[in-house]
């Protein structure tokens, strides 16, 4: 489907649009710059609304399509266009972004005006990520996603903020320049920079791997992956409250998109050949991650960990698909689990956005992320002990909301392809639960902890808002997942049926 | 052969050029220090002039002049365009800079004019003797111009070095022309190109003397192992002309690589690639190591200069069309980012204190949101990040590489550009996330303003929009 009016395009330039007025008002009046930007955040939000309810769920090909010359002597077009997987992802982009507008609201003192703009400019650039059809205007996309990040975590972030951010930078470019490499090479041997080419580009088995490492360099870094994970708690830890959403809720979510549109469908007899280092890499994330999840001091810390954890799911479900596939037994279990691995990054865009606003609201009050510092919290803020203790259990995978649908589905698929994947990944159930819940042990209940704590006062109706908000969001998939499995149900079963057939 | 003015049409824009410098250096004389700006406004007409006199020149056919020694082709009419844009933001930058100093003087805008117009006949030269011509012009203007400051030590030591070991290269590169002259008999490079593609020259005696002119070339570009002056002399010459020196003899050098290499010995191609494969490699990886260890702006902006040199060499390397107008690409981005980049060095110099170190950058963002965020520009351009411009700069000449299944180089560039992402970010770090040491408002004149903001937001603008000047860099090659 093709809509009358650039859809896609509104979505990924209204907010870069707003993010450039709100840096020009400049800070002499902060309330201009924060109505501003959260007038162009909602705004983006609405626009983005017809992609869901003018998505036609019933097809896998390309919606949405726009497609214009940009740089005509390298064949690079400005492409864009969406399918099932890549639309509950934007979604999820435009709606996490108004959060962190207003979760960012008083907290930031220190020139707002370049703080809320370089979110709304970093919202246009990652829904342009999931929207790029081209190769080329993805990794420009990609790219330019590093910049208002590096920016957020060095200014606003903690005292170690400027270590964080400097490796995070060089971590995630390391990563990308040599997918970049990869890229020129398909470019060469298929003379189109469309990713639906590279699709059915033949490439050798040697090729297939070296393309596949590179992509996996990438894309590792972004999810990110045991052994290249440890960017991600420093930048965590750092990052001001609002850096650490968009972190963990979707630009985590940018590495699983990778490699469902780039590694799977372009390499996938590479995928086949490697498919047990991954799973091996996501099971080391997922049982030895949770364990140094239930070491740690610093409650941010401990959420960026159950992160890597959790997003050890998302590329268990992808690659568990190939042990599945190899058995003849595409239909049921390879597509679960893609659609776990789906499932899961939504899912853990709106819990581990929750968690890391709860632990914003505590840092707010009593500047201190030491679990050790709190304790008791529920007697002065009962409210928000409610929601702290409600996104904790979904972060453990509480049946009923939605960390429980994905981390199943996972779990369910990797059955069919080997009872001691299963079994592993399972343990994430008692680890992750036990890490969780004892932190919230240790912060949320007992005696109260210190005068400071006994000083704290109770969520304000702006926070109140934002958490409840993710609340609805957590329980409605939680509860009824029917919506976001039948948008991407087509896109997924085309995917499973392309990786399928090999390309050797 | 008919010898009458209209047969001089292509040459107009280096007549032009060379009258009004002449006309710049009169008037000079007769003005006080008050009425210096008059100088000043000359010099920028000049260059508007002429940029005027060089679209007017233009065309898709390429022209022989003057026995063979003077070529116009589209490569020149770009290249000229882009080396008169850059020098213009060069004197912009330049103004504010030397009157802190107390050195606002004419000399600096009639040097830069003439050495504008030494590169302009490097770019349109068509024979080695023009080559040279050129050349010697344009150095002999920057050493004076290195040494112009005449109370400062560092720049006397800096134009001497410059002066020893540009006269050696120099004569490295006679040295080369002679050998390839007396291989072949000819001056004019298309008639050495067809000698050599006859293959009645002496082979022995050829390679001996392209490695002689390579070694000409890679100094003047400033590659590695012929980069021993780059750090010093950016270090010691007063800013304002680091920020000359550093931007427009780049895309100049490209010329001269293009006509030498190209034009003239394009039949050594598989003899020079390799030469080049090593200068490239080498100038990457020491350039973007050795910058990391700097703390002096200018010497760290000076190491990246190496490191961008390498990259250009990657175009040329490839041997192709696409290669050339690549690295083409690459050197007038490279310029224009570079004449950026050290104009933010000389807005930040005030009071007569040189700010040098990387240290002066911290809290620019606090001093001044708007020059924080066009240097910021400038330096993910160097760095090489999307949507800035030098990515696709990068981009381009990496895939002219890939083309020549040398895939293995294309790696070895983007690990040392991850290498050389580093300092550049210690950049940003220092203008962003630092405090401010000192609390001294920015004051700079309206038109500098004006100057950085246009090449700051170029950065952007051909990062967005880069198909028209790739574009005009491929037609230049016949593409």
């Amino acid at each position: 489907m093709t809509a009358d009016w650039p859809i896609l395009s509104a979505v990924i330039w209204l907010p870069i649009l707003g993010g450039a007025l709100v840096l020009a008002s400049g800070d002499k009046a902060p309330n201009v710059s924060r109505w501003l930007a959260l007038i162009f955040a909602v705004l983006t939000f609405l626009v983005s609304l017809p992609l869901y309810s003018g998505f036609d769920p019933t097809t896998a090909q390309m919606q949405f399509v726009e497609k214009a010359p940009w740089i005509p002597l390298f064949d690079v077009y400005y492409y864009l266009g969406i399918d099932g997987i890549s639309m509950p992802l934007i979604l999820l982009t435009t709606f996490i972004s108004i959060l962190v507008i207003i979760a960012g609201w008083e907290v930031i003192q220190y020139k707002p005006s370049q703080y809320m703009a370089a979110f709304l400019m970093m919202e246009g650039v990652m829904v342009g990520v999931f929207a790029a059809l081209d190769a080329m205007l993805f990794y420009v996309f990609w790219e330019a996603m590093l910049i208002p990040m590096f920016i957020i975590i060095g200014v606003w972030g903690g005292p170690n903020r400027v270590y964080a951010t400097i490796k995070f930078f060089l971590y995630t470019f390391l990563g990308s320049v040599f997918m970049l490499v990869a890229l020129i090479y398909m470019y060469f041997h298929s003379g189109s920079m469309e990713i639906l080419a590279f699709h059915d580009l033949k490439l050798n088995l040697t090729e297939q791997i070296l393309i596949f490492v590179a992509f996996l360099l990438a894309f590792a870094v972004k999810v990110p992956m045991w052994p290249v994970h440890t960017w991600l708690p420093d930048a965590h830890v750092e990052a001001p409250t609002g850096g650490s959403v968009i972190l963990a809720a979707i630009m985590l979510k940018i590495g699983g998109y990778g490699f469902l549109r780039f590694s799977l469908p372009i390499t996938p007899d590479a995928s086949s050949e490697l498919d047990w280092m991954i799973i091996g890499m996501s099971l080391i994330a997922v049982v030895y991650i949770g364990f140094v999840a239930l070491v740690q001091q610093d409650m941010k810390k401990l959420i960026a960990y159950s992160s890597i954890a959790h997003m050890g799911f998302v590329t268990l479900g992808f690659f568990i698909a190939f042990i599945i596939m190899a058995r003849n037994d595409v239909d049921s279990g390879a597509i679960l689990g893609l659609q776990g691995g789906m499932v899961q990054m939504v899912s853990h865009g709106f819990i581990s956005a929750a968690m890391f606003l709860c632990v914003g609201v505590l840092y707010d009050r009593l500047h201190s992320r030491q679990i050790d510092d709190y304790g008791g919290v529920v007697n002065v803020m009962p409210w928000f002990a409610a929601f702290m203790v409600f996104f904790a259990m979904a972060n453990a995978g509480l049946p009923g909301t939605s960390g429980f649908v994905g981390e199943f589905m996972v779990i369910l698929a990797s059955f069919r392809a080997d009872f001691w994947f299963a079994f592993l990944a399972a343990t994430t159930l008692i680890v992750g639960a036990a890490y969780t819940l004892w932190m919230v042990k240790r912060v949320v209940y007992g005696e109260v902890g210190s005068d400071k704590v006994a000083a704290l006062e109770d969520i304000n109706k702006r926070e109140a808002f934002v958490l409840t908000s993710l609340a609805v969001a957590v329980l409605v998939l939680g509860i009824w997942p029917a919506p976001l499995i039948e948008v991407m149900d087509v896109s997924i079963e085309n995917l499973v049926r392309h990786i399928a057939i090999t390309k050797l | 052969m008919e010898y009458n003015l209209t047969t001089l049409q292509p040459v107009l824009p280096e007549i032009v050029l060379l009258c009004a410098a002449c006309l710049v250096l009169v008037v000079d004389l007769f003005l006080s220090d008050r009425t210096r700006l008059v100088t000043y406004g000359l010099s920028l007409a000049a260059l508007i002039v002429t940029v005027a006199a060089t679209q007017y020149a233009a065309g898709p056919v390429r022209e022989v002049i003057l026995d063979g020694s003077f070529v116009r082709d589209p490569m020149a009419d770009v290249l000229k365009t882009g080396l008169l844009l850059v020098s213009l933001f060069a004197f912009v930058y330049a103004k504010d800079y030397l009157r802190e100093l107390g050195a606002f003087r004419g000399e600096y805008y009639v040097l830069g004019l003439f050495a504008v117009l030494g590169m302009m006949i490097m770019i349109s030269a068509n024979s080695f003797l023009t080559v040279y011509l050129g050349l010697e012009l344009l150095a002999l203007c920057l050493y004076a111009l290195v040494a112009f400051h005449r109370d400062s030590k560092t720049g006397a030591e800096a134009a001497m070095k410059y002066f020893v070991l540009g006269a050696l290269a120099s004569g490295m590169l006679l040295y080369g022309i002679s050998m390839v002259y007396g291989a072949t008999g000819h001056l004019v490079l298309p008639e050495v190109a067809a000698v050599i593609a006859a293959g009645t020259a002496d082979q022995t005696v050829l390679v001996f003397g392209l490695v002689f002119i390579v070694i000409g070339i890679a100094f003047k570009f400033g590659a590695v192992p012929f980069h021993m002056w780059v750090p010093d002399v950016y270090h010691g010459a007063p800013t304002a002309v680091t920020l000359f020196l550093g931007s427009a003899p780049k895309i100049a050098a490209f010329a001269l690589a293009i006509r030498l290499l190209v034009d003239g010995l394009g039949g050594l191609l598989a003899q020079w690639q390799d030469m080049l494969i090593i200068l490239a490699v080498l100038s990457m990886a020491l350039g973007n190591v050795i910058a990391i260890a700097q703390t002096n702006l200018k010497r760290m902006l000076a190491y990246s200069t190496i490191s961008h040199v390498g990259f250009i060499f990657l175009g040329l390397i490839a041997g192709t069309d696409k290669g050339f107008s690549a690295a083409m690409f690459y050197a007038i981005v490279y310029a224009l980012t570079a004449a950026g980049g050290f104009g933010v060095v000389t807005m930040l110099s005030r009071n007569g204190l040189d700010a040098e170190n990387i240290d002066d950058l911290k809290g620019l963002n606090d001093r001044s949101p708007w020059l924080a965020f066009m240097m910021m520009l400038i330096l993910f351009s160097m760095a090489g990040v999307p949507p800035t411009v030098g990515f696709f700069a990068k981009l381009f000449v990496l895939d002219a590489v890939v083309s020549i299944d040398l895939v293995w180089l294309a790696v070895v560039a983007v690990f040392f550009s991850i290498i050389g992402a580093f300092y550049y970010l210690r950049a940003v770090k220092a203008m962003y996330f630092d405090k401010p040491l000192v609390d001294v408002p920015l004051v700079s004149s309206l038109d500098t303003q004006v100057a950085m903001s246009v090449n700051g937001l170029a950065m952007l603008a051909f990062g967005i929009f880069p198909a028209a000047l790739l574009g005009a860099c491929r037609a230049a090659f016949g593409g």
